[in-house]
């Protein structure tokens, strides 16, 4: 007689499951707190810098008009400009006029190329100049000889507040070091930092002469405009107007956006990091569930056996590591939001505001909803397999039928693994094609990780050295025997090392760049804003002191009028015509020649008009003038060889043919130019001169620029080497910031690192245990553990360093154009200190089984 | 009285590649509602296999297993884990307990797989009549093989299963102990009138069984009532 059977179709009983969850979990406290972690620090990364990115934009919006300093700064080369719509308006005005000028330190009879500021006005009208002390910002203003001095340049030339410097005829008392003011970025403080003077005594320096290249800024404050008064409409109305009379503008809209664009970058690489650190949490969610599963496979089959059904068994797991995954990222988000505190310290040199320190809900919950989803997206893959756990574990200890598999399920979560690594890298990066990219990238590494550990099991397996004593036998075999770790340890190691020394080897190719061009047979010395008349007076100078003349160059500047007829207001028309804006808008700086020199190479065309009888050139006379561009510039503005340019020289029209295009190495300390005329044009036009010379040390320098700035006070001088300490600097805040940053990924990963390895140690404790049984003695046992992890851990580590290579060299080649060097000490000590951990950690973790009596450890460890 | 359990011409191979292995050929017996069952034979024979494929625990390459008058054979895992959570008791020689439960909570799975009320009385009451309530909040590794074999024992009744399956009970335990659990598992199996399947190579146990069936080779060599007879 056969019974028909039928299985009550019963919900899931989610208490009995949530039970279940709690009574595993509670004693295997230390094993989940490992799996935990992970996504602590890996939230925890990504609140605090989605947090601080949060802030940092919403402080960029609310302090916008701090970034201004005023409603409209208007700004030009001529000190007449009028712009009669604002002039009409309620308005306050403060003046502000800058140039480039050297100025002397009698303190220490040095001088220095700074970018003076002569102000006049209660300038800035919205956030204020940061000074110290902070009262000089208000007393440099009272009506006497005081200047505000850029800070860099104080600590630079040793003076302090109180210190007298002169600027031509003029001699100011320091009354406040100049820490930042608006309008002021880290890049224009490079070359010339700032100093501010009353403009009351611009005049008696007698340094603004008929020619002088001045900047004349105003800045507007309006009073009670009218409601329906919008600046940035009235600028764009007025804007030919504005662009004919040579004005330029800025409104707080625009900076507010301007300054938003800069900090895109920032904000990108930050996202990166947060994205690195989460992703590596995820390899340490996966990792450590993997190991976790592996040991519960009997439990399962246990509970089989008591007649749970496979969707039972896996939700019990599944409730246990999303719950645990909540926890993690709840944590993460409270640590986040503190460590979100440190951020604005950190990068405090490069923010343009001030950055609050408020909640971000968005960022908080976001975190937390993250931290929760990727817990159970990358455990699903290991816990999958409990459903198939047979009951008949109980009876033979192994599930029988060898390997599993892949199915429709399994291939299912890779699916989702994939759109979600593609995902929220397009949320945190914001491009598709790279995140695409991105995501192809972490894909290869983990794929060439794989075949790298399969590669290894296989060589070992294949090439095992029977000769070989016990220890190391036993040890090598570990690798390749049933629950080896190989392929979870190098995957989660070895990915961990790969990104984190990626980070570093690009870190040192990017400061090794500016290393080389301070190279010591480079030019370092650059006299410019030499008149005509004084150019052989300062040459013979140098010559005298010993110092070569590496180039001594005329520059004329002028602006582009039309392209084959075309000007600008035709090309803005008429959407047909390909020409970009950008050339007509800029101010050229042209030299004159009739060679290349050896930082330029002729791409296309010719310099001079061919002798003969030359097709091209049939229909120009002989004295038609052929300027040469750069070529890459050529390309992105649309323009060709024979095309007619039309040049503005101060005033002046000449006619020129694009007659040849030249590739320029723009990294030489020298200077080069986009256009080149020939000799013979524009000898007669207004120009200056800029000698290059190279001093053979600081002392010879400042000699040298002494003597110049006395005799010809007009003349500044850019001491490259100066400008370089600056950079270096500032590479070192950013380098600083990117090791704090790379701190998140690092932690992360030795996290993976321990809980891998700890993980693992579950793996051997029954053999280790027998072995010990069997008497082994503490040494063999320690030996055999010790060179299991050192295989372990060198094939991981140097797995990473190889990938971290590739991608490197790969990113040295295709973005920064530059060629990778592998320094060989940092690859060592990266190995060294990789392959140390995982050996150290494993013998701490070993140390248990190692001390205690066998029976105890199998009663307390296997479970 | 009915049979609990039908077994007809099971055959159970392992194929590994082009090779395959018979354990169990053609093997068919049947028990009644009440009876006391021993299988042995020496390590290999095809013992365990065969407890496994008649408690529902595998599945056989061809044959047939009823029991309770459910037929295994055409049963998915999830419907085969119902039946043994329905009618089936287990006791194994390595005892099996969750080594995350405590004693108590161990007894009460079967129970609160079923979805009962009142269980944990249930449960104190089992464990009170193995004589370990007071250890009930004890987790398995804070208790010595006798004691642990004990809560399995409980475990297995708690469901107050049909038949019980037990696979070499007394193997990893003393002589001592070994008697007393003896003594408590057919006690129990008396008071609760379930059907008692044992694997085991204890001769001396199997006789205490009303039939025994020796396997070798995958085979039955002989199922005897002789021995039966010789028992008592």
């Amino acid at each position: 007689m056969d019974k028909k059977i039928s299985v009550p179709d019963q919900k899931v009983a989610w208490r009995w499951i949530f039970l279940m969850a709690w009574r595993d979990a509670r004693k295997s406290k230390s094993r989940l707190f490992l799996f935990i972690s992970s996504i602590i620090i890996g939230i925890a990364a990504l609140v605090a810098i989605n947090s601080f990115s949060d802030n940092l934009q919403s402080d960029i919006n609310s302090q916008a008009n701090e970034l201004l300093g005023a409603d409209l700064e208007l700004a030009s080369n001529d000190s007449t400009f009028k712009y009669p719509v604002i002039e009409a308006m309620d308005h306050v005005v403060s003046y502000e006029n800058s140039f480039a000028s050297m100025i002397f330190f009698p303190k220490n009879q040095e001088s220095r190329l700074v970018d003076v500021r002569a102000l006049e006005g209660a300038f800035p009208y919205y956030g204020k100049i940061e000074t110290e002390p902070i009262s000089a910002e208000a007393s440099f203003r009272d009506g006497k000889r005081k200047a505000l001095v850029d800070q860099s340049v104080m600590v630079q030339y040793n003076v302090e507040v109180g210190d007298s410097i002169r600027i031509g005829r003029v001699m100011f008392k320091i009354e406040g070091s100049l820490i930042s003011s608006p309008s002021q970025s880290i890049g224009a403080t490079l070359v010339a930092p700032a100093v501010y003077i009353p403009m009351d005594y611009l005049d008696d320096t007698e340094l603004i002469q008929k020619g002088s290249r001045v900047y004349y800024r105003r800045f507007y404050k309006f009073l009670d405009p009218p409601n329906d008064f919008d600046i940035d409409e009235q600028i764009r109305t007025d804007s030919d107007s504005l662009r004919a009379a040579k004005i330029s503008s800025e409104t707080i809209r625009e900076r507010k956006e301007d300054t938003g664009d800069t900090f895109e970058d920032l904000a990108d690489f930050l996202n990166l990091v947060a994205f690195v650190a989460l992703l590596l949490g995820c390899v340490g969610v996966a990792s450590a569930v993997h190991i976790y599963i592996k040991e519960k496979i009997r439990l399962v089959a246990i509970l089989r056996c008591l007649g749970a059904s496979g969707r039972d068994a896996f939700y019990i797991y599944l409730t246990q590591i999303g719950l645990l995954g909540l926890i993690g990222s709840i944590l993460g988000a409270i640590a986040g939001t503190f460590i979100q505190t440190v951020l604005p310290k950190i990068f405090s040199d490069f923010l343009p505001v001030d950055v609050t320190i408020a909640l971000s809900w968005t960022s908080i919950l976001g975190g937390i909803l993250t931290g929760f989803f990727v817990s159970i997206l990358f455990a699903l893959s290991p816990l999958i397999s409990v459903r198939r756990a047979s009951p008949l574990i109980t009876l033979r200890g192994i599930q029988e039928g060898g390997k599993l598999k892949l199915d429709r399920v399994q291939w299912l979560i890779y699916g989702c693994i994939f759109l979600f690594v593609i995902g929220f890298a397009f949320i945190q990066i914001g491009s598709l094609g790279d995140s695409l990219v991105f995501t192809l990238f972490i894909g290869l590494a983990f794929g060439f990780l794989a075949l790298i550990a399969k590669i290894s099991m296989w060589l070992v397996k294949r090439f095992f050295p029977d000769s070989w004593s016990y220890v190391w036998r036993q040890s090598l075999a570990n690798l390749h025997r049933p629950n080896n770790q190989t392929l979870v340890l190098i995957s989660s190691i070895g990915l961990g090392t790969a990104l984190i020394t990626t980070l570093y080897f690009i870190q040192t190719l990017l400061i090794n760049e500016v290393e080389i061009t301070t190279n010591n047979d480079r030019p370092n010395l650059m006299i410019f804003d030499i008149q005509s008349h004084q150019v052989n007076e300062i040459n013979d100078l140098a010559l005298e002191r010993g110092l070569p003349i590496l180039q001594s160059v005329p520059i004329v500047t002028m602006r582009l009028s039309s392209v084959n007829g075309i000007t600008y207001k035709q090309a803005l028309e008429d959407t047909s015509i390909n020409l970009r804006g950008g050339m007509f808008r800029r101010e050229w700086r042209v030299t004159y020649r009739d060679s290349l020199i050896d930082s330029e190479e002729l791409a296309s065309g010719t310099l001079t008009i061919p002798e003969g009888n030359s097709e091209e050139y049939k229909d120009y006379s002989k004295d038609a003038v052929l300027v040469s561009l750069e070529d890459d510039y050529v390309k992105r503005n649309n323009l060709e060889l024979m095309d007619t340019l039309v040049w503005d020289v101060q005033g002046v029209p000449i006619t020129t043919i694009l007659g040849s295009t030249r590739e320029i190495d723009w990294q030489r300390v020298q200077t080069n130019f986009l256009a080149l005329f020939p000799t013979g044009v524009l000898e007669q036009a207004p120009q200056f001169h800029v000698l290059i010379t190279r001093v053979k040390s600081t002392e010879e320098g400042a000699l040298f620029q002494r003597e110049i700035v006395k005799d010809y006070p007009n003349v500044s001088v850019i001491d490259v080497g100066l400008i370089l300490n600056t950079l270096d600097d500032i590479l070192d805040k950013i380098a600083f910031v990117i090791r704090f940053m790379a701190l998140f990924s690092i932690i992360t990963g030795l996290l993976v690192l321990i809980s891998s390895v700890i993980l693992s140690k579950f793996q051997r404790i029954k053999e280790s245990v027998l072995l010990r049984t069997m008497g082994g003695s503490r040494q063999q046992i320690l030996s055999i553990n010790s060179l299991e992890y050192f295989f372990l851990g060198s094939l991981a580590s140097l797995s990473g360093i190889l990938l971290a290579m590739l991608g490197s060299w790969g990113l040295a080649y295709y973005s920064f154009d530059s060629t990778f060097v592998p320094n060989i000490l940092p690859i060592v000590a990266v190995y060294l200190i990789i392959t140390g951990l995982t050996i150290v950690i494993g013998l701490l973790n070993s140390r248990g089984i190692i001390s205690k009596p066998p029976l105890e450890v199998l009663r307390n460890e296997i479970q | 009285m009915s049979n609990i359990l039908e077994v007809s011409n099971l055959t159970k191979t392992y194929s590994s590649g082009t090779k395959s292995l018979t354990v169990l050929s053609d093997i068919s017996f049947s028990i009644q509602s009440g009876d006391k069952l021993s299988i042995v034979g020496s390590s290999g024979s095809g013992k365990t296999t065969l407890l496994g494929l008649c408690a529902g625990l595998d599945r056989a390459t061809s044959g047939s297993v009823i029991l309770n008058g459910i037929s295994l054979d055409n049963l998915n895992e999830d419907e085969r884990a119902y039946v043994r959570n329905q009618h089936v008791g287990f006791v194994f020689q390595n005892f099996q307990l969750l080594p995350t439960l405590t004693a108590l909570e161990n007894i009460m799975v079967p129970m609160e797989l079923r979805r009962e009320k009142g269980i944990k009385k249930r449960a104190l009451e089992l464990l009170d009549r193995v004589g370990l309530a007071e250890r009930h909040d004890h987790y398995p590794t804070q208790l010595s093989g006798g004691e642990q074999q004990r809560i399995s024992i409980a475990r297995a009744f708690s469901n107050n299963p049909q038949i019980l399956f037990a696979d070499e009970p007394t193997g990893n335990l003393d002589e001592e102990t070994s008697e007393k659990i003896e003594h408590l598992l057919f006690d129990l199996n008396r008071e609760s009138g379930t059907t008692l399947v044992l694997v085991t190579h204890d001769l001396d146990l199997a006789r205490k069984t009303d039939r025994i069936i020796r396997l070798k080779g995958g085979m039955v060599q002989q199922a005897s009532d002789e021995m039966v007879a010789e028992n008592g």
